[in-house]
């Protein structure tokens, strides 16, 4: 594949974005029926849907810890999300982001409140354009909510990229590709804490600073939609007349 | 009576709603960051002022056992001397046979099946749960024991306190105006007993709506139309208190 | 599925306070500073039948690198370039609750940053590794084994791999005219060509404070940890917040400053330790005073 133009004559990107604007968002949740709780979330052509069940007992007595719950984690792809066929069997990539993206959970849920149970948070990438383990982030933590799992606060992911030299938010997938740098951030925003960070590329620490402070900016956002698509699931009910 | 429910925010994790110093009612769904009071769960959030007194009432959530709570269980499994019930929390239940039966059992000559078979239905108190291992139940007490008759409506645990409602008046007005007798357990399990099978479709449906509309105000009201009108429509009474 | 792990070492209660308490008076039960490394020893070329190799003691964490060169197939994408592998795994020499087995999690997660700092940097010039252009380069498999865990794997293990990297040279290569090549492992045509030096900086956090370098008794105390790759041009080669908790926005920024001094401290470290290091071999029992 040609590498194309990321950053256009007029300053914006391939896709018509400002560098520092998400794409479209889209947020619902408890989505899911059998599930305690669930949530989908898109964000542009990107769409992840998460469930989660639990806090409950498991065969797997011996991973149980005596003063807390453990969260167990899986991120997925569904084999047909990526533009090439991916495997079934789960890759190296999805095990180090399954344990990544339990890593930013982590230190919001109050996991004190049921010991010796598990609960389980279930992603599946349904498709992949960029910045899924964000999305991943963002609809894991509206599942957990869902199901009354209590938390500090929610976690919201975005990526920040590097592309032709320019720092964009919300980077997609041809970004991802042909881009710089790749930062995928995850943060507490109530909490003033980043739980998820990582650095695909090269920054200097000068970039680094408008980098995450760009992804910062972009979080805030996110996470009030969040709030509103959690609220959304009881406003939306309507009294019957 | 519903007018405490204006004072109400519907209310997400990490959402603030409170700052200063207040009385934490229920601790589980609240927690301290810096000076504000902030919710862990989404819920109801309700702030007296007078009282000083804080709270949010979860909107989700599983069943999490207390000492003394009346709870209905389904059998799930039968052990030498003990039955496992599924009792809707993060850990199934334990029943002892000589608490069931009232006397010693001796397995070498007994199946416990024989009283209790998987997928049976026990009305039974919460008697220890210490979080060190999982809830130990009890039939002794008036009542309590095997279910036979009725059916049982299932309700996310967290919505009890509305199908009971103030002082116990949903409670009344779901008996007062389907007949029916109700029996509202901790878990959400709710055990009811009505003269027909149109009464107990129409107790079903008006439990669901308080499930569903638990967060809206004015549901007491809501309820009693909803079932006045299902019983004109289904005519069990006249036509007179039909509304529009 | 990833899970909440089981604490890998139960550090008793009164200990762990000791810690904590120290570590807020910019102290800490070893004598060390909070920025200061444990004493680093390199053994390059550990690994007689390796292309290149390292053993790394840090402390008493002790990690080995080897590099294999293999001829292979480039990847479709970049046609014109070396590949590059790179592989981890804890034995279960390391500690009593390494098991047998495929590697778990934190191996694979070890292995990922160090091959991320190393690609996306173009550590290793790539483009000189082409053998017949389009069809058959030098594949780079870089291995890590971790022996010996006493905290801080994954610092040792990119201290083991730069020092592995600038240790390996590649071997001659004839080409025939149908295309097919041979190696010649016995005769070492030119070092492994190099754009740019990384190294890892382990920086965890407890209650507030930062230090790095962490061992086993602190890493278990540790609420999280934040690893930095840092290049010899004092550049940020990659970021991994690695352990349950959180950063903020400040303390990533103190932790950036601190790793990228450290960072290329330990560089030039690593560099004057090789160039003055002899091809000896030290057994792995014999622990050197340097």
């Amino acid at each position: 594949m040609e590498r194309p133009k990321l950053i256009r004559e007029d300053g914006l990107r391939h896709d018509g974005r400002r560098p520092d604007e998400l794409r479209p968002t889209r947020i619902t949740v408890g989505v899911l029926n059998k599930a305690s709780g669930s949530a989908l979330v898109e964000y542009g052509g990107t769409k992840v849907l998460a469930a989660v069940y639990g806090p409950r007992e498991i065969p797997q007595k011996h991973l149980l810890l005596p003063d807390r719950a453990i969260i167990r984690c899986r991120y997925h792809m569904l084999s047909f999300s990526t533009h090439e066929r991916k495997s079934p069997a789960l890759s190296r990539r999805e095990i180090e982001l399954s344990k990544v993206i339990r890593e930013a959970l982590e230190p919001v849920v109050i996991s004190e409140t049921f010991p010796r149970t598990a609960i389980d948070v279930f992603i599946e990438v349904i498709n992949a354009d960029g910045g899924t383990r964000t999305a991943a982030v963002t609809a894991a933590s509206l599942a957990l909510a869902d199901a009354g799992v209590p938390m500090r606060d929610l976690v919201v992911g975005v990526a920040v990229g590097k592309v032709d030299g320019v720092l964009v938010l919300d980077v997609d997938e041809l970004e991802d590709m042909f881009g710089e740098a790749d930062m995928p951030v995850a943060a507490a925003p109530s909490l003033g804490l980043v739980t998820l960070l990582q650095l695909n590329g090269v920054l200097t620490r000068e970039e680094f600073d408008s980098a995450l402070k760009l992804a910062l900016r972009g979080a805030s956002q996110i996470y009030e939609k969040s709030r509103e698509a959690l609220r959304d699931k009881y406003m939306k009910v309507r009294v019957e007349e | 009576m519903e007018s405490q429910e204006t004072h109400r925010a519907l209310v997400v994790p990490g959402e603030a709603f409170a700052e200063g110093n207040y009385k934490v009612l229920t601790p589980s769904y609240v927690i301290r960051v810096n000076k504000k009071y902030v919710a862990t769960v989404v819920g109801l959030a309700q702030v007296n002022e007078e009282a000083k007194e804080v709270s949010v009432i979860p909107l989700e959530g599983s069943y999490v056992p207390q000492p003394e709570d009346l709870v209905v269980g389904y059998v799930v499994g039968v052990g030498l001397t003990s039955w496992e019930l599924d009792i809707r929390a993060p850990f199934s239940a334990t029943l002892y046979a000589v608490d069931f039966l009232g006397r010693p059992v001796n397995p070498a000559k007994e199946d416990l099946s024989k009283y209790l078979a998987v997928g049976d239905t026990v009305l039974a108190k919460v008697e220890v749960f210490d979080r060190s291992r999982g809830p130990i139940v009890t039939t002794r007490g008036k009542g309590l024991g095997k279910v036979t008759r009725g059916t049982v409506v299932e309700i996310s645990p967290v919505k009890v306190a509305r199908v009971i409602g103030r002082k116990g008046s949903m409670h009344q007005l779901l008996e007062g105006e389907t007949g029916c007798e109700v029996l509202v357990t901790r878990n959400g399990r709710i055990l009811v007993n009505c003269p027909n099978k149109e009464l107990e479709d129409v107790l079903a449906m008006a439990i669901l709506k308080i499930e569903r509309e638990a967060h809206i105000p004015g549901l007491t009201d809501r309820v009693k139309e909803f079932i006045i009108r299902e019983k004109v429509r289904r005519g069990l009474i006249g036509g007179e208190a039909e509304a529009d | 599925m990833s899970h909440t792990p089981s604490p890998e070492l139960i550090v008793p209660k009164l200990k762990a306070s000791t810690i904590v308490n120290m570590l807020k008076k910019g102290m800490r039960t070893s004598g060390r500073g909070p920025m200061e490394y444990r004493p680093i020893e390199i053994v390059p070329g550990y690994v007689r039948n390796a292309d290149g190799s390292a053993l790394v003691r840090l402390g008493n964490t002790v990690v080995v690198a080897g590099v294999k060169l293999e001829v292979g197939s480039p990847y479709p994408d970049a046609p014109d370039e070396g590949a590059l592998v790179v592989n981890a795994e804890f034995v279960p020499t390391a500690l009593s609750t390494f098991e047998p087995g495929p590697p778990d999690e934190n191996a694979i997660e070890l292995a990922r940053v160090i091959d991320r700092s190393l690609r996306e940097l173009k550590a290793i010039d790539m483009s000189k590794l082409v053998i017949v252009p389009g069809r058959r380069v030098w594949v780079v498999y870089i291995d890590i084994y971790a022996l010996d865990h006493d905290g801080n794997l994954v610092d040792a293990s990119s201290i083991a791999t730069l020092a592995a990297l600038m240790n390996t040279s590649l071997p001659r290569v004839d080409v025939d005219e149908s295309g097919s090549v041979r190696v010649d492992r016995s005769t070492r045509v030119s070092p492994l060509p190099m754009n740019n030096k990384v190294v890892t900086v382990t920086i965890a956090k407890v209650e507030n404070v930062m230090f790095v370098d962490p061992d086993l008794d602190e890493e278990s105390v540790a609420e999280t940890k934040l690893v930095v790759a840092v290049s010899e041009d004092r550049r940020i080669a990659g970021l991994q917040k690695s352990g349950a908790g959180g950063f903020t926005e400040a303390e990533i920024a103190t932790a950036l400053d601190i790793a990228l001094d450290v960072g290329t401290n330990l560089i030039r470290l690593a560099a004057s330790k090789l160039e003055s290091s002899g091809a000896g071999l030290t057994p792995l029992g014999e622990r050197s005073t340097s």
